[in-house]
């Protein structure tokens, strides 16, 4: 190519005139802005989903999976019949498959984080947070996706919520909720950890004891006494209630607003320590 | 977010100082550093350098692999925390006013920063949207930056299968969305091959033609002689030399000649030679048997060669090169860019390779 045999001479240092580099700068990102930008990131996060849908395989087999599993498996021992244990276990299977959703988040963030990207969202002027709160705003979609598969399983094997259409529908949007706020604990390791893998390790071992060391599959009375009361103070435990309240009775109880107060503690703590620990990062 | 004080926008603490005046300096220079440090554990990666890049000029920092350049390069954008020392962008301090910094100082690193889930159109809209343009004047300024970059045909392929040279061009596309007055260009054509070397220089030569300033790292004496107006060469986190490239380029002669003995353990008895000829000191090549001799003059290369026959040295072969850096390095520190050249400085015997056992027996 022509052009790199012969190339234009550098215009000579006192015929340039340089970029006036006044421009008004401004000294922090306003709101306004870093919603704007979470959104940008929301769909980036989205575009991704699209190329990789394979990125939805945890929050589409394990429900079927799952809430097949635990019916037919506990539902004689515990309630005598598969029937009477569906109220039971559907609301801990929403809560175990958007706790599973949420571990994805920080697994997945970890992994973005090591690639070249990262290093121009940092270098731009932008809101530290965006680059963590997109990805969750778009992982919105995966925890809808879980819940509204686990109660399509669930009414196809005979789950009929006393709570009616609103009912359900407000338990789903709780569950949504919830996996959005602890996704905030596995988004802050995510920031914290070396590697992808030991983010899943991590997750892992906080998932497990949260899920199983709640009142999402077996009644709480059959437990020992220190057990339960760990069960007891366990947010899990009162989203579980929650979306119990809210599918099988259709009401709106004290559970639930300690559920949202849980979220809400968890999200004022974690997301500051995950956007704390982002920006000082590398 | 949540509500109560804590910022989530932006945790950089600018709250504590006076208020920020609003525009940066009109007339001091683009990049002024001073006693800038860097420490990774016990390693001084970067070990005060001072730096000072005028506006409107192009100013290569020069140094081979670990010198620092990219550390360096880090912290000026903000990337990585200043350990000691001071460094302004047009005035803004870097450390305490980094989003101010951000606003003005685009950055094009040595591995393309660019996401690779996206086509090449989605990576400039996302980085507008980012930078605050309105959707569509987003759109615009991808499909106008493609055009200018030679990447409308494959503007709609996600970067995976985009080659070394594509990437790094909309990598650079993506640092001028907002046409900031100062890029930062880290490595740029590292890896690249020729043409495509070529290509990245003349497009860094437009961007100059535009007024905007570059501080460009490589490890290139040739790149930073074809961009630059004024090259820092550092080493070990130093600064070892500043000036022009012909300033430069006359500290370690316009040519070299690279020659290879016959019998190499005559390298002593043809350095000798060399040495009463043109009175300067050639540098032994880490393999045996090689000498590299800087020259003033392409001319004075038969003078060495008749020089070596009358000593009756026999040379098995002979080439004539541009000086490389490690001929830039020698003339300026006086001694090799090899990390164990301490060790090694004392020592004149030819340095063969102990981890190489092979070619001791080549």
């Amino acid at each position: 190519m022509a052009s790199t045999l012969a190339p234009a001479p550098l215009v000579p240092a006192d015929q340039r005139t340089p970029t006036d580099p006044v421009r008004d700068l401004s000294p922090r990102v306003s709101l306004r802005e870093t919603v704007s930008q979470t959104l940008a990131m929301a769909w980036r996060a989205t575009k991704k989903m699209r190329r990789n849908p394979e990125q939805f395989f945890d929050v589409t087999v394990q429900p079927l999976l799952f809430t097949a599993m635990f019916a037919y498996i506990f539902g004689g021992a515990i309630s005598g019949d598969v029937a009477s244990y569906l109220p039971i276990v559907i609301p801990g299977v929403l809560a175990q498959t958007a706790l599973t959703a949420c571990m994805a988040t920080g697994v997945q963030l970890r992994e973005d984080m090591d690639k070249g990207v990262f290093d121009r969202f940092k270098s731009l002027p932008i809101a530290r947070i965006a680059p963590l709160a997109g990805p969750m705003v778009a992982d919105l979609l995966r925890y809808a996706t879980a819940a509204v598969l686990t109660v399509a399983v669930g009414l196809a094997m005979g789950f009929r919520p006393g709570g009616g259409f609103l009912g359900t529908l407000a338990g789903i949007a709780l569950t949504v909720v919830a996996g959005w706020s602890l996704a905030w604990i596995f988004t802050w390791l995510g920031t914290v950890a070396r590697t992808a893998q030991s983010v899943q390790g991590i997750s892992m071992m906080i998932m497990f004891p949260l899920t199983f060391l709640s009142n999402a599959f077996v009644p709480t009375s059959t437990l020992p006494g220190w057990l339960e009361a760990f069960v007891r103070v366990n947010p899990v435990s009162h989203v579980v209630s929650a979306v119990r309240d809210l599918m099988n009775d259709g009401q709106v109880t004290g559970e639930v607003g300690w559920a949202l107060l849980g979220c809400a503690i968890v999200v004022a703590v974690f997301a500051p320590l995950a956007v704390r620990s982002y920006s000082r990062k590398m | 977010m949540k509500p109560g004080g804590v910022r989530l926008g932006d945790m950089d603490d600018t709250t504590a100082l006076p208020l920020p005046a609003r525009h940066p300096d009109r007339a001091g220079p683009a990049v002024s550093a001073h006693g800038l440090v860097k420490t990774f554990g016990g390693l001084r990666a970067v070990d005060g350098i001072d730096l000072e890049v005028r506006r409107g000029e192009v100013f290569g920092v020069l140094g081979p692999n670990g010198a620092g350049k990219t550390t360096m390069l880090r912290m000026l954008a903000t990337l990585l925390p200043i350990d000691g020392g001071r460094a302004e962008i047009f005035g803004v301090d870097v450390a305490s006013r980094a989003h101010e910094v951000r606003q003005l100082v685009g950055v094009t690193g040595q591995y393309a920063s660019v996401d690779e889930n996206l086509t090449a159109r989605e990576n400039l809209r996302l980085f507008g949207r980012l930078q605050g343009l309105p959707s569509r004047r987003a759109k615009a300024t991808a499909t106008e930056l493609l055009g200018s970059f030679g990447l409308e045909e494959a503007a709609d392929r996600t970067i995976a299968q985009f080659s070394g040279g594509m990437r790094r061009r909309l990598d650079l596309a993506a640092s001028l969305i907002t046409r900031p007055p100062l890029i930062f260009l880290d490595e740029p054509t590292t890896g690249l091959d020729p043409r495509t070397r070529g290509q990245m220089w003349d497009t860094i030569r437009a961007l100059v033609a535009d007024g905007c300033t570059v501080l460009l790292t490589t490890q290139y004496l040739d790149e930073a002689d074809q961009l630059a107006d004024r090259i820092a060469v550092i080493d070990h986190g130093r600064t070892v030399a500043e000036g022009t490239p012909d300033e430069l380029k006359s500290s370690v002669g316009t040519t070299t000649l690279q020659l290879r003995l016959t019998d190499r353990d005559r390298v002593d008895d043809a350095a000798d030679v060399v040495r009463r000829l043109l009175g300067e000191e050639p540098v032994r090549t880490p393999e045996s048997g090689g000498l590299n001799v800087a020259l003033a003059d392409a001319d004075r290369a038969g003078d060495v060669l008749i020089a070596l026959r009358e000593a009756e040295l026999s040379v098995a072969s002979v080439s004539v090169a541009k000086p490389t850096l490690d001929e830039v390095f020698l003339a300026l520190t006086g001694r090799p860019t090899d990390a164990d050249a301490e060790t090694d400085a004392s020592d004149d015997t030819p340095r063969d390779r102990p981890d190489h056992p092979t070619q001791e027996a080549s």
